[in-house]
C-alpha cells in the first residue's frame, strides 16, 4: 500500500509536467488504483490469457474482464490501448506510465522495472474488442458525460463482448438518452448475434426505443437484396414490420409536436411584432412603415441595458430582462410619440402619405442606428436560465429562450387587452376609432389619445425588438426583416381587432412551419404570401371583421 | 372602420368638387369650377411652351449627348463623359418608370408598391436574352450561363427556351409584367381592394418575388442574378456607340411614353381615371365600373415599367433580385411625389432629382445619402403634397 502511493505521487506529478493529455488518462487509471487499491487482484489466469498469444483465449479473458466489473480492469485495458502494457518474461502484466511500473493484476508497483518489456498485442482486431470493452466498462461511471460519450461510442461499433456491461448498465442507467441509446445498441447486438428467441425479443424492444437510429435498424431488416430479403426469417421479419410501424408512427408524432412548437414559436413572434400594428393600423388608421425601426430600437435598448448590467452589475446579469423589458417598451414609445407629434399628425386620414413618410422616417432612423452604433450587429447574451431547453421526447428540445418568449408574448397580449378594455385610455382609444368626431364632442382629448394610442404602439414594438434580441441578430436592419411580415398579420387577422392578429399571427406560424417542410423555407414563405393575396380576394375586411353599414368613400 | 381614411387625398382632390351630379358626361367632361384663374393659367403657361420643350429636350438628347460623347474631343466644353451618358440613361429608365407610377397613382390614385417588381421582370427578361448572346465566352466556355454551370445544370429550363431571339425576349419584356398585372389586378380590383390594401398587398407581391429570385433554384442566377453580358443584337454592348445608340432608344421611349401619357390623361378615359381617383363611389353610382379602367391603367403602367427595365439593363450591365426589395418600389413613388403627381413632365423631373441627388450623395457623402432620403419623403409628403411641378403652378 505504502509503495503504491509512493509511485502513485510520482506517476502524478510526471504526469503533471508534460501535461499531455494521454499521460492525463494514465493518471486517472492511477487515481482508480489509489482509491481501489485493496481491492482483489485480477485473476492471474486472466492476465496470463490476456497477454498470451492465444486470439480466442485473449478474447474470453477480455470478457470476463468486462463482467467481473472489476475496477482495476478499465485502467488496464485503457492502458493496453494507449500502448502502455507491458509484459514481462513471466507473463506478468506491467503498466507502465512514464517512469512508473505497475503491476496489472495486483495493483503494486513494480521498481526497479524489470528489463527485457514485450508490448501486448495490438492489432486492430484487439484495438476494436479493447474499444468496446473500455467503453463498456465506462458505461458504469459516475459521469453522466462519460456515460454518454461511452454509449455514443458503443451505439457505432459495438463487440459482443460489451453486450453483458450494456444489460447490466441498462438496469442501473437513469439517463434517457443514455438509455435509448444502449437499449438500441444491445438490441443491435443481440440481433446480431443472438438465436431466435433472443432476436425476436430484440425487435420488439425496438418497438419502445425512442432512439433515432432504430428506425434505420429496422428497414435495414426488411430490405431486399436481389430478390431475397436480407434478413431469411419470416417470424422476425414480420416482427420487425410492426416494431417499424409503431416507431414511425411515434416518430411522426414526435415531429408533428415539434413543428407545431416551432410553429408556435414563429407566431408569437409575428404576434410580438404585429400588435404594436394592430394599435396603430387597425385602431388608428396609420400606417406605420417605421414599426420596424421602432423594434429595432428596443433591441437595441435591450443591447444597452444588456452593456450596462455587464458592466456595472456583474452578479445581476441573469436579471437584466427585468430592466431591458419596461426600458425597450418606455424608450421605443418616447421615440413614437415624439415621430407622431411631429410628423404623423399632421397626415392623419391621407393613409398613402403617412405611409411614404414613416418610411422616410424609418430611413432616417436606421441611418441614425448605423452613425451611433456602427453597421455591424451587436451581440446580446442571453441571460443564462435561458439556456438549454425542456426535452419534451427524445430528440425533441424545447428552447427555453422560444418558450419565454412565447409566454412573453401571451402576457403582452393579455396586457393590451386589459388596457383596451379596462382602462380610461383604452375606452378613450376605442371611442377615437369608433367615431372621432363624437367622441370629441363628448370631450375625449383625441389629439392626446393619438399621440398615447401611438406611444402604446410603439412601446409594443420596443417590447417585440426586446424578444427578438433575445433569439436573434440585433443590427440597424432589423425590423425590415419583419414589416412586411408583420402587415400581413395585420392583414389577414382583421383591422382593429385583436383577437384576429392573435389568430392570424399564430396561424401564419404554424402555416409556414408545416409548408416548410414539404417545400422548403422560402417557398414556404411565398406560399403563405400567395395565400394571403388570395385570401383577401375572398375575405377583405380580415378573418375577424367587424359587421357593420360602413359605407366607402 | 372609417373607410373614408384609407381614401387617398391628394391636394388635387378639389379638380373633381365642382363637378356636377348625376349624368356620366358631368364627371367626364367638366371642368373644375373650384379656383378656375389659377387652374387655366397654369394650363396656359404649362401648354404654350409645350411643343417647344418637347423639342428643346429631344434635341438634348438625341443630339447633344451623342454628338458631345462621341465626335467632341474629351477636353471642349460640349464634351459629354460616358459616366453622364450612362447616368442620363439610367435616369431616363427611372423617369420612365416614374411616369407609370404617376399614371397609376396621381391620375388614378392607386399606390403601388410593387412598381420595382414590373420593372425587375422587364429587366430579367431582357437579361435572359442578353445572357444567351455571351455564348461560349463565359468563364466555363459553355453553352449554358456560368451560374448554370456552376449549380451543375445540363440544359436550359423550359422558360428559357427561345429567349435566344431579341424578339422573343422583347415579346417577354412586354407579356410577363402586363400578364402579371392583370391577373393581379383583375383580383385585386375585382373584390375592390384598395388605399392602403392594395399598396401592402402590392409589397407583399414584389416581396415574395424576391425572395424567390433570390433562390439559385428558381433558374435566374440568384443572388447574383444576370452580369457579365457581351453583346446585344451582335453589337459589342460596352462599345461606345452601342452605348449611345441605347441612350438614345430610351430617349424617344421616355418622350413617347410622355406623348402616349398626354393622349391618355388629356382623353375621355383619362377623365374617368382622374373621376376614380376623386370619387369612386360616384363613378360607379354613374354607371361606369371602375374595375376595367383600373385595370387597363394598371396594365399599362406595369407594361411601361417592364420597358422600362428592358432598357435599363443593358445600360447598367445587371440585374438581381435587389431590383425587387420592397424599398426600391417604395423610392419609385418618392420620385412621383417629389417631382408632382398628377403632372406628366413633374415625375421625370422628380425621377432626374431624387437620382442625381442620390448619385451625387453617394459620392460625396455616403452616410448622409439615408438622411437625406428619408428627409424628402417626409418634407415631401408634408409640405409638397404636389412636389415640384406644384411650386411651378403655383406661381
Amino acid at each position: 500500500m505504502v509503495l503504491t502511493r509512493c509511485s502513485n505521487g510520482t506517476g502524478r506529478a510526471a504526469s503533471r509536467e508534460r501535461c499531455a493529455a494521454r499521460v492525463l488518462r494514465g493518471a486517472f487509471a492511477f487515481a482508480f488504483l489509489l482509491w481501489f487499491g485493496t481491492a482483489i487482484a485480477i485473476a492471474p489466469e486472466t492476465v496470463r490469457d490476456l497477454a498470451g498469444d492465444d486470439g480466442d483465449a485473449r478474447d474470453k479473458a477480455i470478457a470476463t474482464l468486462v463482467a467481473s466489473g472489476d475496477p482495476r480492469a478499465l485502467p488496464l485495458l485503457e492502458a493496453w490501448r494507449n500502448g502502455n502494457a507491458r509484459r514481462d518474461a513471466s507473463g506478468r502484466v506491467l503498466l507502465v506510465d512514464g517512469d512508473a511500473t505497475v503491476d496489472a493484476s495486483t495493483g503494486a508497483a513494480v521498481a526497479p522495472a524489470p528489463p527485457d518489456l514485450d508490448e501486448l498485442t495490438l492489432t486492430n482486431r484487439v484495438r476494436r474488442e479493447l474499444d468496446s470493452a473500455i467503453n463498456a466498462l465506462r458505461l458504469s461511471s459516475p459521469d453522466v458525460g462519460v456515460r454518454l460519450a461511452a454509449a455514443k461510442a458503443l451505439s457505432g461499433e459495438a463487440d459482443g463482448v460489451a453486450l453483458p456491461a450494456i444489460k447490466a448498465a441498462l438496469v442501473k442507467e437513469t439517463d434517457s438518452g443514455i438509455r435509448a441509446s444502449l437499449m438500441l445498441t444491445s438490441a443491435s447486438i443481440e440481433l446480431a448475434t443472438g438465436d431466435k428467441d433472443t432476436r425476436l425479443a430484440a425487435v420488439r424492444t425496438l418497438a419502445e426505443s425512442d432512439h433515432e437510429a432504430t428506425r434505420t435498424l429496422l428497414q435495414g431488416l426488411l430490405t431486399k437484396q436481389g430478390d431475397k430479403f436480407v434478413e431469411p426469417d419470416d417470424g422476425i421479419r414480420a416482427e420487425a414490420a410492426k416494431s417499424l410501424r409503431v416507431v414511425e408512427s411515434r416518430l411522426a408524432r414526435g415531429d408533428v409536436v415539434a413543428r407545431v412548437f416551432s410553429g408556435l414559436s414563429l407566431g408569437s413572434v409575428l404576434l410580438l411584432a404585429a400588435l404594436g400594428l394592430a394599435i396603430t393600423y387597425g385602431l388608428m388608421g396609420v400606417i406605420n412603415m417605421a414599426h420596424g425601426e421602432l423594434m429595432m430600437i428596443g433591441a437595441y435598448a435591450t443591447y444597452i441595458v444588456q452593456g450596462v448590467f455587464r458592466t456595472y452589475a456583474p452578479g445581476a446579469f441573469d436579471f437584466y430582462l427585468v430592466v431591458a423589458v419596461p426600458v425597450a417598451f418606455v424608450v421605443s414609445g418616447v421615440v413614437g410619440m415624439a415621430l407622431e407629434r411631429t410628423v404623423i399628425r399632421h397626415l392623419y386620414g391621407r393613409p398613402l402619405e403617412t405611409l411614404l413618410a414613416t418610411w422616410g422616417l424609418s430611413l432616417i432612423l436606421i441611418q441614425a442606428v448605423r452613425t451611433v452604433f456602427g453597421a455591424q450587429n451587436v451581440q446580446v447574451e442571453n441571460p443564462s436560465w435561458m439556456a438549454g431547453g425542456v426535452e419534451v421526447m427524445t430528440g425533441i428540445v424545447l428552447p427555453w429562450s422560444r418558450i419565454v418568449i412565447a409566454l412573453f408574448a401571451g402576457a403582452v397580449v393579455l396586457a393590451i387587452w386589459l388596457v383596451l378594455t379596462r382602462t380610461r385610455l383604452g375606452l378613450f382609444v376605442r371611442s377615437v376609432t369608433q367615431n372621432r368626431s363624437m367622441a370629441g364632442a363628448l370631450g375625449v382629448p383625441t389629439a392626446r389619445v393619438d399621440m398615447l394610442a401611438f406611444g402604446l404602439g410603439s412601446g409594443l414594438a420596443g417590447l417585440a425588438g426586446c424578444a427578438l434580441s433575445q433569439i436573434g441578430n440585433v443590427g440597424p436592419d432589423l425590423g425590415q426583416s419583419y414589416i412586411v411580415d408583420s402587415f400581413m398579420v395585420v392583414v389577414l387577422g382583421g383591422v382593429g381587432q385583436l383577437a384576429g392578429t392573435v389568430t392570424a399571427a399564430l396561424g401564419l406560424g404554424i402555416v409556414n412551419k408545416f409548408l416548410e417542410a414539404w417545400s422548403g423555407a422560402v417557398l414556404a414563405k411565398i406560399a403563405v404570401l400567395v395565400f394571403i393575396i388570395l385570401f383577401i380576394q375572398k375575405r377583405p375586411q380580415g378573418l375577424f371583421a367587424f359587421k357593420g353599414r360602413t359605407v366607402e368613400a | 372602420m372609417d373607410a373614408v381614411r384609407f381614401d387617398d387625398v391628394p391636394a388635387q382632390r378639389s379638380t373633381a368638387n365642382g363637378a356636377a351630379p348625376g349624368k356620366v358626361a358631368a364627371v367626364t367632361v367638366s371642368e373644375p369650377a373650384t379656383k378656375p384663374r389659377r387652374m387655366l393659367l397654369a394650363e396656359a403657361v404649362a401648354s404654350l411652351p409645350r411643343t417647344a420643350l418637347y423639342g428643346l429636350a429631344a434635341f438634348v438628347l438625341l443630339v447633344v449627348f451623342p454628338v458631345g460623347n462621341l465626335l467632341m474631343p474629351a477636353d471642349s466644353a460640349l464634351h459629354v463623359s460616358d459616366y453622364a451618358v450612362t447616368l442620363g440613361g439610367k435616369i431616363m429608365c427611372y423617369a420612365i418608370v416614374a411616369l407609370a407610377m404617376d399614371l397609376i397613382w396621381g391620375y388614378t390614385g392607386i399606390l403601388s408598391l410593387g412598381h420595382g417588381l414590373f420593372f425587375a421582370l422587364g429587366g430579367y427578361a431582357m437579361g435572359m436574352y442578353l445572357m444567351r448572346s455571351i455564348g461560349t465566352e463565359g468563364v466555363y466556355h459553355s453553352e449554358l450561363p456560368d451560374f448554370m454551370v456552376f449549380l451543375d445544370w445540363k440544359a436550359y429550363p423550359w422558360y428559357w427556351r427561345y429567349t435566344e431571339h431579341f424578339w422573343y425576349a422583347a415579346l417577354l419584356v412586354v407579356l410577363v409584367p402586363g400578364l402579371l398585372a392583370c391577373v393581379f389586378g383583375y383580383f385585386a380590383f375585382r373584390s375592390r381592394i384598395k388605399g392602403v390594401y392594395f399598396s401592402i398587398i402590392t409589397q407583399a407581391l414584389t416581396y415574395a418575388a424576391m425572395l424567390l429570385f433570390f433562390r439559385n433554384d428558381t433558374g435566374f442566377g440568384g443572388n447574383n442574378g444576370f452580369t457579365d453580358f457581351k453583346r446585344i443584337l451582335g453589337y459589342p454592348i460596352t462599345a461606345p456607340s452601342t452605348r449611345i445608340v441605347l441612350f438614345c432608344v430610351t430617349a424617344v421611349t421616355l418622350l413617347a411614353g410622355i406623348a402616349v401619357c398626354r393622349v391618355l390623361v388629356a382623353s375621355k378615359l383619362g377623365r374617368v381615371l382622374t373621376a376614380i381617383r376623386d370619387a369612386e363611389s360616384r363613378v360607379m353610382f354613374s354607371g361606369y365600373n371602375p374595375v376595367h379602367f383600373k385595370l387597363f391603367v394598371w396594365t399599362l403602367s406595369a407594361i411601361m415599367c417592364g420597358i422600362a427595365g428592358a432598357l435599363y439593363v443593358p445600360q447598367v450591365g445587371i440585374i438581381n433580385p435587389g431590383e425587387m426589395s420592397p424599398a426600391n418600389s417604395i423610392e419609385i413613388a418618392i420620385w412621383t411625389a417629389v417631382g408632382g403627381r398628377g403632372t406628366l413632365v413633374g415625375p421625370v423631373f422628380g425621377a432626374a432629382a431624387v437620382n442625381l441627388g442620390k448619385s451625387w450623395f453617394t459620392q460625396a457623402l455616403p452616410e448622409y445619402w439615408l438622411y437625406a432620403l428619408g428627409l424628402v419623403f417626409v418634407v415631401v409628403t408634408l409640405y409638397l403634397p404636389r412636389g415640384i411641378a406644384g411650386l411651378w403652378a403655383r406661381r
